[in-house]
């Protein structure tokens, strides 16, 4: 991103979030569903982007954090505890059974990996239905409170689009620090070379079985608030194909890029909203669109973009080089 | 005791489906590494093809052969040129990712076009049982088991006793070396292409009158083949039919004796051990890997 000078790229910051903030105060109940659920999956696919895009290890369980997350909400703000507190309770779940998920990471790798929590996404599904006593079997858990936040109610639409649009601002600082942090590099380094990474002393164990922790605690997250949002969840949303969906996101958005998820979260979220124009052909022209992206380019949008700049950067650095040279020839 | 008879051979002839669909997975990812998340659909898709043929008033044999050439161009050779083929050298999961969205396309394409309620369809095996052993047993079970054996038997001597199969093999396994010697290393994987086509319109041929023709029939079976291609050997055929078998004949087993609300979670329980145990599957090769 650095073709553009640094004010501009301010600028259009702050005329998104103002955007974000601003627009949807005239949206309809549904129009606010819809992007208050855009703001919940960039949390659970930026975690996801921390897992596989930074540091190259193949989740297919992110859905089974949210779903985690979205239960560990349902039933403890159901028994009277306020969501921060269940929040936090998400968090600290998913983190330790995602670091426990981390230990296969470290013997296998690739597509085994995938497989792997291929498992443990449909487990974690059969137990969401089959315990009823915790979670209500295929019942699901209804009337789930939304929270009142600094003494204000949350129940309305609009307020609740601005906890989650909040949370995600949280949780985007968050991440934006951690990949600029030791931490980060060393993610990194365990994506593009894992012996090299080990041989400068990087401890490869623990980092792994971190980028594992600390992606699946952002589904987690992002489970805690989407209880509050649908006000009732059932064990369906919650199976195999919403991990899929969301590795979708960050690949088409873009993986190991900063703003990957949120793309990603857009396309497969708002896209199928704005197709709905064509009724039963959505999710087909959805599918379509998602494959024809990857033909054209395999790296996700801002994998376009970023080979644009390069191709940019080259344009001008050769330019730079011509004038030097003919310079060099003139003086002589 | 009887009981347990029943449920062996009613697994085997699951199981013997789940071998068909998962040595054609095992195919694809040997010769292009592709992971076909799509593969379940592809079993779903040709009986709706050859229902198609039916209602246009084809009879049942020419219906078969027409859903079976169908499926031959459009899961084959339409599948390999239009989205193999230009994501191959950008690696493993781009392409992965690009088949799950084609899984969603073709389960909306089927729900939209054809029907989203389950369809009947005709059985090519009579029903009725017949007595082996003082037992009664489905000549439905018998049949499907015989098709798959021969369709695997079939495959087991085109790859190992033929000069095509052992061109077939060379592309797979070094495709520099194979093109030096002369094998035509693309028209090889364009082959295997077609042969996952025929497996899949197989599978689907078989397990369409048990199951019923569905849109979202795809996503289980879809699953049980991966599971079967992973715990038998990833990159052996052989492997992939044992899996196929052990997992058809675990899943039934799994239903009666240990719940029918975890039956489900038996075969990945399975998976997860042989992944962490013996990640190269009970019969596998272990890979070479790159650093």
């Amino acid at each position: 991103m650095s073709g553009f000078a640094k004010p501009l790229k301010i600028a259009l910051g702050l005329a998104v979030i103002a955007g974000l903030i601003f627009v949807p105060m005239n949206f309809n109940r549904y129009g606010l569903f819809i992007l208050s659920q855009w703001a919940v999956m960039s949390i659970a696919a930026m975690g996801l982007n921390l897992t596989l895009g930074y540091a190259g290890q193949v989740s297919l369980a992110q859905g089974a954090f949210v779903g985690i997350g979205a239960y560990a909400a349902a039933i403890m703000t159901t028994h009277g505890w306020p969501l921060p507190a269940a929040i936090l309770v998400a968090i600290a779940l998913s983190f330790a059974v995602g670091w426990v998920l981390g230990y296969p990471a470290l013997r296998v790798q690739h597509h085994y990996l995938a497989f792997v929590t291929l498992a443990f996404s449909t487990l974690a599904f059969l137990v969401f239905r089959n315990e009823s006593w915790l979670t209500g079997g295929i019942y699901g858990i209804s009337n789930i409170p939304r929270p009142h936040i600094f003494g204000f109610a949350t129940n309305k639409p609009l307020p609740f689009y601005y906890v989650c649009l909040g949370s995600l601002a949280i949780v985007s600082v968050a991440v934006w620090w951690l990949i600029r942090s030791p931490w980060g590099r060393a993610f990194m380094a365990l994506r593009e070379n894992p012996l090299r990474a080990q041989s400068l002393g990087i401890d490869t164990r623990r980092y792994t079985l971190m980028a594992f922790a600390i992606g699946s605690a952002l589904g987690g997250v992002a489970g805690a608030l989407y209880a509050p949002l649908t006000q009732y969840i059932d064990p369906v949303p919650f199976n195999l194909s919403l991990s899929l969906d969301l590795l979708m996101m960050v690949i088409v958005g873009g993986a190991g890029f900063y703003f990957g998820p949120f793309l990603g979260a857009m396309i497969a979220v708002l896209l199928p909203e704005w197709l709905r124009f064509t009724e039963g052909y959505y999710l087909m022209l959805y599918a379509v669109a998602v494959m024809l992206l990857l033909i054209w380019s395999p790296t996700g949008i801002l994998g376009i973009l970023d080979r644009y700049m390069a191709a940019r950067r080259t344009k001008a650095a050769s330019a730079l080089r011509a004038v030097a040279k003919s310079r060099l020839e003139t003086v002589q | 005791m009887s009981n347990l008879f029943d449920l062996l051979v009613a697994g085997l002839a699951t199981g013997a489906i789940y071998a068909l669909v998962a040595v054609g997975f095992t195919l694809l990812w040997q010769t292009s590494q592709t992971i076909n998340f799509a593969q379940g659909e592809f079993v779903m898709l040709p009986a709706f093809l050859m229902l198609a043929a039916m209602h246009a008033g084809a009879p049942f044999w020419l219906a078969i052969i027409l859903g079976i050439l169908l499926s031959m161009i459009l899961l084959g050779l339409a599948f390999k040129m239009l989205l193999v083929d230009p994501m191959m050298r950008h690696g493993v999961l781009p392409l992965a990712i690009a088949t799950m969205a084609l899984a969603i396309g073709i389960k909306e394409a089927v729900k939209q076009f054809f029907s989203a309620e389950a369809s009947p369809f005709p059985s090519i095996v009579p029903t009725g049982d017949i007595s082996i052993l003082g037992h009664a047993v489905s000549l439905q079970s018998i049949g499907v088991l015989g098709v798959a054996i021969l369709a695997v038997l079939g495959l087991t001597t085109l790859l190992n006793r033929t000069s095509l199969g052992h061109q077939m093999q060379a592309a797979a396994q070094n495709p520099t070396v194979a093109r030096i010697i002369g094998v035509p290393v693309e028209r090889m994987i364009l082959l295997t292409f077609l042969i996952n086509a025929f497996l899949v319109a197989l599978a689907s041929l078989l397990i369409t009158p048990i199951y019923l023709a569905k849109f979202s029939s795809g996503e289980v079976l879809g699953q049980a083949a991966f599971i079967a291609a992973i715990v038998g050997g990833f990159n052996q055929v052989r492997g992939a039919i044992a899996g196929g078998l052990l997992i058809g004949v675990l899943d039934n087993l799994a239903a009666a004796y240990v719940s029918t609300q975890y039956r489900a979670a038996v075969p990945m329980i399975f998976l997860i051990a042989v992944i962490l145990f013996r990640p190269q599957g009970l019969l596998g090769r272990a890979e070479e890997r790159t650093v």
